[in-house]
C-alpha cells in the first residue's frame, strides 16, 4: 500500500518532469510559430522561410560566439539584428512585389527563398553539423525531496516564452503600431484610408517575427547542440503546424498551440513510442482540427451569400 | 477518319492534343537517341523518374489546378504505392518471371492502395478548407512516413510476418525481409523501364482529361470556381473533391509503385513533406490546370539541378535564385512589363544586325 | 386579375391552387445570429404557379430568408415544407433536389466556363453515368452528353441566348450574365424558383422584359416564383401575394392592393410623416 503510494508519487513526478520538459519545447515552437501566424495574419501568406531564418539565427549567434568571441549578450543581439535586417529584406525583395499574386505563388516564393537561404548556408557553412558553445551550464535543480529534478535552461525557456508572450500582448494591444498591425489585419485598406502606412507595417511585422526566430534559435540551440543548414525545417514545419492548431491568424493562438504541442510530442516520446511520436503529433492535430476546423483559438470567416 | 483528325485538331480539343503529341514526340526522340548516338549513363538514370514525377505532378495537378485544393502531402501517396509495389513485386517473383507483367501488377495494386488511403484520408481531409485543409494533408504524408518507418515485413516459407515498431520477426530458411524499418526495402529487384514510364504517362493524360472533359469535370470546376453557387444547383462539393482526390491518389500510387521498383534500395524517409513541395513547385510553375506546362516544367526542373552539377554546390543556389525571379517575373505586372521592354529590346537588336537596312 | 382564396390555415393562395399541395411552407421559421435575431417568426404559403413577392427595407432580411429556404445557413427554429416535405434534415444539395432553385443578389456564375457549360453544370444531376464511362469514353457517355448539350441548347433558346452559348460567361454582359443565372437554375428543373433582386441594375425597358420573362417561365415551366425586388413597378405589376419584411419580421401579407394601401408598409419604407403643428 505504502510502495503503491511512492510508486504513484514517483509516476507523476515523472510526468510533471515530463509535462515541464514539454513545456519547455513547446516554448521555443511558440516563439517560432508568433513569426509565422503574425505575418500569416497582416499579409495572409505561409512565410515558408522563416523557418530557415531560424537558421541563420543560430549560425549567427555561434560565429559570434566562437569565432569573433563576442559575449552572450552581444551575439544574441547581433543574432536578433542581423534576423530582424534578414526578415525585412525577404519581405522587401521577395514578397512585396506580391502583394496582388495568388496565395500559391507566394508560397511558391517563400519555398524558393527557403531553398535559397538553405543552400547559402551549405555553401558558407558546410554540411558538417556544428556544435553550439555552452552558454549555460546544465545544471540542474531540485523540488519535492529530489523527486523532480529540472534543469535550468528548461525553466529559462519558458520564462523568456511567457516574457514574450506578456510583451507581444501589450505591443498589439497598447501601442500604435500594434494597433496598426491589428487593423491591416482586418482590413488592409480601411487601414491605408486611416492614414496608416502599411508597407511599414507589415515590414515591423516581419521584422519582429524574424527577430524573435532568432532567440528561439538560441534557446533550441542551447538545448539541442548540435545543428546544420537544415536546422529550422523541421521544428518550422512542426511550429507552423502548432500556429494552425492554435488557429492561425491569432497571437495567444500560437501560444497556446506551441505549448501543448511541445507538450504533446514530449508526452508521446516518455509514454508512447519514440518512433511513432511523429506520427502521433499530428494525428492529435487532425482530430483538433477536426473538431474545431479554425483551430482552438481561430476565428471562423463567414462567406457573404 | 477524316473527321476524327480535324476534331481532334479543332479548338476545343488542340490543347489535349499538344499534350499527348509532345509525350510521344519526348519518347521517340529519347529513343532514337539511346539507340544510335547513345545517352550518358546519367541522362538515362533520370529517364524513370522523371515520369514518375511527371506522372504525380500531372495527378498533383488534378487537386490543385482543377479541384482548387491546395495538398500538401502527395509523396505520401507515392510512398504506399512505392512500397506496396515493391512488396507485391517481392513476393510475386518466385512465381512470375514475366518482368513487365510483374511490374503492371505492382503498378496496378500500388495505384489500388494509394487510392484507399487517399479515401481514407480524404474524408477528414474535406471537412476542412483552404489553408487548414492544405496542413492536413501535410499532417497525414508525415504520419505515412513516419508509420512506414516502423514497419517490418518479412516472408518465408511459413508465410508472412509483421511486426511494427519492434524487429521480432526471426524468419525461417530461405526467408527474405521485404521491408526493414527506417531501412526500408533492400535487394529490390529493379523491374521499371522508360517504356512503362511513357505508358503511364500517357495513361495518366486519358484519365485526367477525360475526366476533366465531362460532367464530372464540369462540376469538380464549379465546385473550385463558386462552391456556394455550385451547391445551389445540386452539386454535391465534397463528393466531387472526393473524386478528384481518390483519383489523384490512385495515379500518384502507380507512379509510386514505378518509382520504387526502379531504384535496388529504397528508404521511406526519401517520401517526406520536402518531396511533396518539390512537385508542387513544378505544378505552379507549369501553370495550374494546364498538363502540358506541368510535364514541360516537370522535365525541366526535375533536369535542370542535374544538368548544373558542373557548378556543384552551387546549383541548387542557382536554382532556389532562378525560381524566385520567376515567380517575382510572372506575377508582377511592373516587373513582367520590364522584362519583357527587355526581350523585345534583345531581339530587335538581333534582328537589326541580320536585317537589310529599311528606310 | 387572380382570385386568392383562403386555406383551412388562414392562409391566403390562388383559387387555381387551392386544391394542391403548396410548393412552399414555412411555419415560425427564424434565425439567430449572436444575440441578435435575423428573422423571425416567418410564415408564408406559396402556391406551386404563385407568383409571390418578398420586399421590404434595405438589411431587413429578405435575402437571409433565401439563405435560410436553401439551406445556406440553417434556421435556428421553425419549419420548412417543400412540395409538403420536411426540409429540416436537407443540406442545399438536398433543397435543390427537392426542387428549389436560386439566383444570387451579387451574380455568382462560373465565369470562367462558357454559357452552355454554365447550364450543363446545373443538369449534372440529370446525367446518368458514371466515372468509369467517362473516363473509357462508352457510347453512353457520348449519348448521354449529345442529349444534355441538345437540352441544354433548347432551355437557353427560349431566352433567346443559344447563341452565346459557346461565349465565356465572365465576359457576357451584366443583364445576359443576370439572365443566364436565371437559366441556369432553371435547369435544376425546380418546382420553386428563388429570384434575388433580378432586376438590380436595369433600365425601365429591361424591366419590363424582365416583368414578361418571369411571367412567361411560369406559365411555360408551371411553377412557382418568388421575387426579391426593390423595383416596385415591377413587384405590384406581376406578383399575386406579397409579404412584406422589415427587421426580420413580416409586418404586411396580401395582394398587390393590400400592400400598397397598408399604412404599416408606408410607414417601414417612408417613415413616419411629419407631426403638423
Amino acid at each position: 500500500m505504502y510502495f503503491e503510494n511512492i510508486r504513484k508519487g514517483v509516476e507523476s513526478m515523472a510526468f510533471l518532469s515530463y509535462l515541464i520538459n514539454g513545456m519547455g519545447l513547446g516554448s521555443v515552437y511558440a516563439i517560432i510559430a508568433l513569426g509565422y501566424t503574425m505575418v500569416y495574419g497582416i499579409a495572409k501568406m505561409l512565410n515558408f522561410a522563416h523557418g530557415d531564418v531560424i537558421m541563420i539565427g543560430a549560425y549567427t549567434a555561434f560565429y559570434c560566439l566562437t569565432v569573433f568571441k563576442f559575449s552572450t549578450f552581444t551575439s544574441i543581439l547581433i543574432a536578433v539584428l542581423l534576423c530582424t535586417v534578414l526578415g525585412i529584406l525577404i519581405e522587401r525583395f521577395a514578397y512585396k512585389p506580391l502583394r496582388k499574386a495568388s496565395s500559391l505563388s507566394v508560397l511558391i516564393t517563400a519555398i524558393g527563398v527557403s531553398y535559397f537561404l538553405q543552400n547559402l548556408a551549405q555553401i558558407l557553412f558546410g554540411t558538417n553539423p556544428k556544435v553550439f558553445p555552452e552558454l549555460m551550464r546544465n545544471s540542474t535543480f531540485s523540488l519535492f525531496d529530489g523527486q523532480l529534478t529540472l534543469s535550468y535552461k528548461t525553466l529559462l525557456t519558458i520564462i523568456v516564452c511567457i516574457l514574450i508572450m506578456i510583451l507581444l500582448t501589450i505591443f498589439v494591444n497598447k501601442t500604435k503600431t500594434g494597433k496598426a498591425m491589428r487593423a491591416c489585419s482586418q482590413d488592409k485598406e480601411a487601414a491605408q484610408l486611416m492614414g496608416i502606412n502599411v508597407d511599414n507595417t507589415i515590414s515591423i511585422t516581419f521584422a519582429l517575427g524574424s527577430g524573435l526566430a532568432a532567440i528561439a534559435a538560441v534557446l533550441l540551440c542551447m538545448t539541442y547542440s548540435t545543428f546544420t543548414p537544415t536546422l529550422g525545417s523541421m521544428p518550422g514545419i512542426k511550429a507552423f503546424t502548432a500556429a494552425v492548431f492554435g488557429g492561425i491568424g491569432s497571437i495567444p493562438g500560437a501560444f497556446v498551440g506551441g505549448l501543448l504541442l511541445g507538450i504533446i510530442e514530449t508526452l508521446t516520446k516518455a509514454y508512447l513510442s519514440t518512433q511513432l511520436s511523429d506520427a502521433i503529433v499530428f494525428m492529435v492535430l487532425i482530430i483538433v482540427l477536426l473538431i474545431r476546423p479554425t483551430g482552438l483559438l481561430g476565428k471562423k470567416v463567414h462567406e457573404k451569400v | 477518319m477524316k473527321k476524327t483528325i480535324r476534331k481532334i485538331f479543332d479548338k476545343k480539343h488542340i490543347s489535349r492534343t499538344i499534350s499527348y503529341l509532345v509525350v510521344i514526340a519526348g519518347f521517340v526522340i529519347i529513343q532514337l537517341l539511346m539507340n544510335t548516338i547513345g545517352i550518358k549513363s546519367l541522362f538515362r538514370s533520370l529517364l524513370v523518374p522523371t515520369c514518375c514525377y511527371i506522372v504525380v505532378a500531372l495527378a498533383l495537378n488534378l487537386v490543385v489546378g482543377v479541384s482548387g485544393e491546395l495538398s500538401l502531402g502527395h509523396s505520401g501517396f507515392m510512398a504506399v504505392g512505392a512500397f506496396t509495389g515493391i512488396i507485391i513485386s517481392g513476393l510475386l517473383e518466385p512465381y512470375l518471371a514475366i518482368n513487365w507483367l510483374r511490374l503492371l501488377i505492382a503498378m496496378f495494386v500500388g495505384g489500388i492502395m494509394a487510392g484507399i488511403v487517399g479515401l481514407f484520408i480524404s474524408v477528414p481531409v474535406l471537412k476542412l478548407q483552404g489553408d487548414y485543409l492544405a496542413i492536413v494533408t501535410l499532417a497525414f504524408c508525415q504520419i505515412i512516413k513516419s508509420l512506414l518507418n516502423n514497419v517490418y515485413l518479412g516472408v518465408d516459407i511459413n508465410g508472412l510476418h509483421f511486426s511494427f515498431v519492434e524487429n521480432r520477426i526471426s524468419l525461417a530458411q530461405g526467408g527474405r525481409m521485404l521491408l526493414s524499418g527506417p531501412m526500408g526495402a533492400i535487394a529490390i529487384t529493379r523491374l521499371a523501364t522508360f517504356t512503362a514510364g511513357f505508358l503511364l504517362i500517357l495513361f495518366t493524360l486519358l484519365i485526367i482529361y477525360n475526366l476533366t472533359y465531362s460532367r464530372f469535370g464540369r462540376s469538380i470546376m464549379a465546385a473550385r470556381d463558386n462552391r456556394i453557387a455550385a451547391e445551389s444547383v445540386g452539386i454535391h462539393i465534397r463528393n466531387t473533391k472526393m473524386l478528384a482526390f481518390v483519383i489523384s491518389a490512385i495515379l500518384a500510387g502507380m507512379a509510386g509503385a514505378l518509382f520504387g521498383l526502379n531504384y535496388s534500395t529504397l528508404q521511406p524517409a526519401k517520401f517526406d513533406f520536402n518531396l511533396s513541395i518539390l512537385i508542387l513547385v513544378y505544378v505552379v510553375l507549369g501553370g495550374l490546370g494546364n498538363m502540358t506546362g506541368t510535364i514541360i516544367s516537370t522535365m525541366i526542373l526535375y533536369a535542370l539541378p542535374e544538368l548544373l552539377r558542373g557548378l556543384q554546390d552551387y546549383r541548387m543556389l542557382i536554382y532556389s535564385i532562378i525560381l524566385i525571379l520567376i515567380m517575382l517575373v510572372t506575377n508582377n505586372q511592373t516587373l513582367k512589363e520590364k522584362t519583357e521592354n527587355l526581350i523585345t529590346k534583345i531581339k530587335s537588336r538581333f534582328l537589326k544586325k541580320g536585317s537589310v537596312a529599311h528606310d | 386579375m387572380t382570385k386568392l382564396v383562403q386555406y383551412p390555415s388562414g392562409a391566403y393562395v390562388l383559387e387555381r391552387d387551392a386544391d394542391r399541395t403548396p410548393v412552399l411552407e414555412t411555419y415560425h421559421l427564424g434565425i439567430d445570429f449572436g444575440g441578435l435575431s435575423a428573422v423571425n417568426n416567418f410564415n408564408i404559403i406559396v402556391g406551386p404557379t404563385e407568383i409571390s413577392g418578398l420586399i421590404g427595407p434595405n438589411g431587413a432580411g429578405k435575402t437571409t430568408v433565401f439563405n435560410l429556404l436553401t439551406k445556406v445557413y440553417q434556421p435556428s427554429k421553425g419549419t420548412i415544407l417543400v412540395n409538403g416535405h420536411d426540409t429540416s434534415k436537407m443540406s442545399t444539395v438536398d433543397v435543390n433536389k427537392a426542387g428549389v432553385a436560386r439566383t444570387f443578389q451579387n451574380i455568382r456564375l462560373f465565369e470562367n466556363m462558357s454559357v452552355v457549360d454554365n447550364v450543363k453544370v446545373a443538369m449534372h444531376n440529370s446525367m446518368h453515368y458514371n466515372p468509369l464511362t467517362a473516363i473509357f469514353r462508352t457510347p453512353k457517355y457520348y449519348k448521354e452528353e449529345k442529349r444534355i448539350h441538345q437540352k441544354a441548347l433548347e432551355l437557353l433558346d427560349i431566352f433567346n441566348m443559344s447563341d452565346l452559348a459557346e461565349t465565356e460567361a465572365g465576359s457576357l454582359p451584366y443583364g445576359a450574365q443576370r439572365k443566364l443565372e436565371i437559366v441556369r437554375a432553371l435547369a435544376t428543373k425546380p418546382s420553386l424558383l428563388l429570384l434575388d433582386e433580378p432586376a438590380a441594375g436595369m433600365n425601365p425597358n429591361e424591366t419590363k422584359e424582365l416583368m414578361e420573362t418571369i411571367r412567361g417561365i411560369r406559365d411555360k415551366f408551371n411553377i412557382a416564383i418568388i421575387l426579391i425586388e426593390h423595383d416596385m413597378s415591377l413587384v405590384m405589376n406581376i406578383c399575386e401575394g406579397i409579404a412584406v419584411l422589415n427587421y426580420g419580421r413580416i409586418i404586411a401579407k396580401g395582394t398587390p392592393k393590400d400592400i400598397q394601401n397598408n399604412p404599416v408598409v408606408i410607414e417601414a419604407y417612408l417613415g413616419k410623416p411629419e407631426q403638423e403643428d
